[in-house]
């Protein structure tokens, strides 16, 4: 009965959800906060809630971060 | 925030870039082409088993990637402090390679709004292919929220994207719109359906289940 469930989570919406144009400004801010082994999704749920949601940002998202890690 | 609160590199990058004699400015605009050429490079080498270009075409795109992000030079008075200048940087070459790539699979496969194939769409959801009458169910379901609850606009967009499969930074271009626009567009048709199919009995109202139809 599983069947439907991938649909449902795609379908589903958090209005928590900021959208790409907030969630981008902040990326590199949030990056580093993940980077340096902070809690990012605590402080900035709404941009967490939006790269769980969002395939293209968080694919920006990823390429930041490992960009970042390549860094340190 | 001040520059005084910037660490030692980004406040020296700030300093070079900004520094009236054009030896010492011009240098650090090579070093900062150099550095977003290379996130560049590895951003597009970490997409490149999802994409449909390698090589010399590849790279072609890192450059083009890396010189529009030189652009942030007329941007620096933007830049708050709240990162390291670096990582502030290559936010925007990382979004310029995005965009090159959306860019690059609408030029070279367009982007079609036809119904198309609502057969494909099943799989998309990862439904197992010898369940094919609970695939066939879901296609006809979703297909009647589509044409029931959205938009025409929202309709074509959930065709191209969802069930033709085209990557949502190609339709930003074909449409000539952001990827804000058209997630929210997406994010309205993806509310309504799920309301039109929990309202139908397909889904359950507060979680993932799945309700018999």
């Amino acid at each position: 009965m599983g069947e439907w469930s991938a649909l449902d989570r795609f379908l589903h919406t958090d209005p928590r959800d900021v959208g790409c144009e907030q969630a981008m400004a902040i990326l590199h801010v949030y990056v580093e906060l993940i980077a340096h082994g902070h809690d990012a999704a605590d402080r900035y749920e709404g941009v967490a809630t939006h790269l769980a949601a969002c395939g293209p940002c968080s694919e920006d998202f990823h390429g930041l971060l490992a960009a970042v890690r390549a860094d340190n | 925030m001040s520059v005084k609160t910037l660490d030692g590199e980004s406040h020296e990058w700030l300093r070079a870039l900004g520094c009236a004699r054009d030896r010492e400015r011009n240098a650090a605009l090579a070093r900062l082409h150099e550095m977003l050429l290379r996130i560049a490079r590895a951003e597009v080498r970490r997409r490149s088993p999802s994409v449909d270009i390698s090589g010399p075409e590849l790279d072609d795109l890192a450059h083009q990637a890396a010189a529009d992000a030189m652009a942030i030079t007329s941007k620096l008075v933007t830049f708050r402090g709240e990162s390291r200048f670096t990582t502030w940087a290559y936010r925007f070459v990382i979004l310029e390679v995005s965009m090159k790539l959306g860019r690059h699979f609408w030029r070279e496969h367009g982007i079609s709004f036809d119904p198309g194939d609502w057969d494909r769409l099943p799989d998309r959801f990862g439904i197992n292919p010898a369940h094919e009458a609970e695939g066939r169910d879901l296609a006809a379901a979703v297909r009647e929220a589509v044409d029931g609850e959205l938009t025409e606009r929202q309709r074509e967009v959930f065709v191209a994207i969802i069930v033709n499969g085209a990557p949502l930074d190609a339709v930003v271009v074909e449409l000539g719109t952001n990827r804000n626009a058209i997630y929210k567009m997406m994010f309205d048709a993806r509310r309504k359906l799920r309301a039109a199919l929990v309202a139908n009995g397909y889904l359950g109202a507060n979680d993932a289940r799945h309700v018999d139809g």
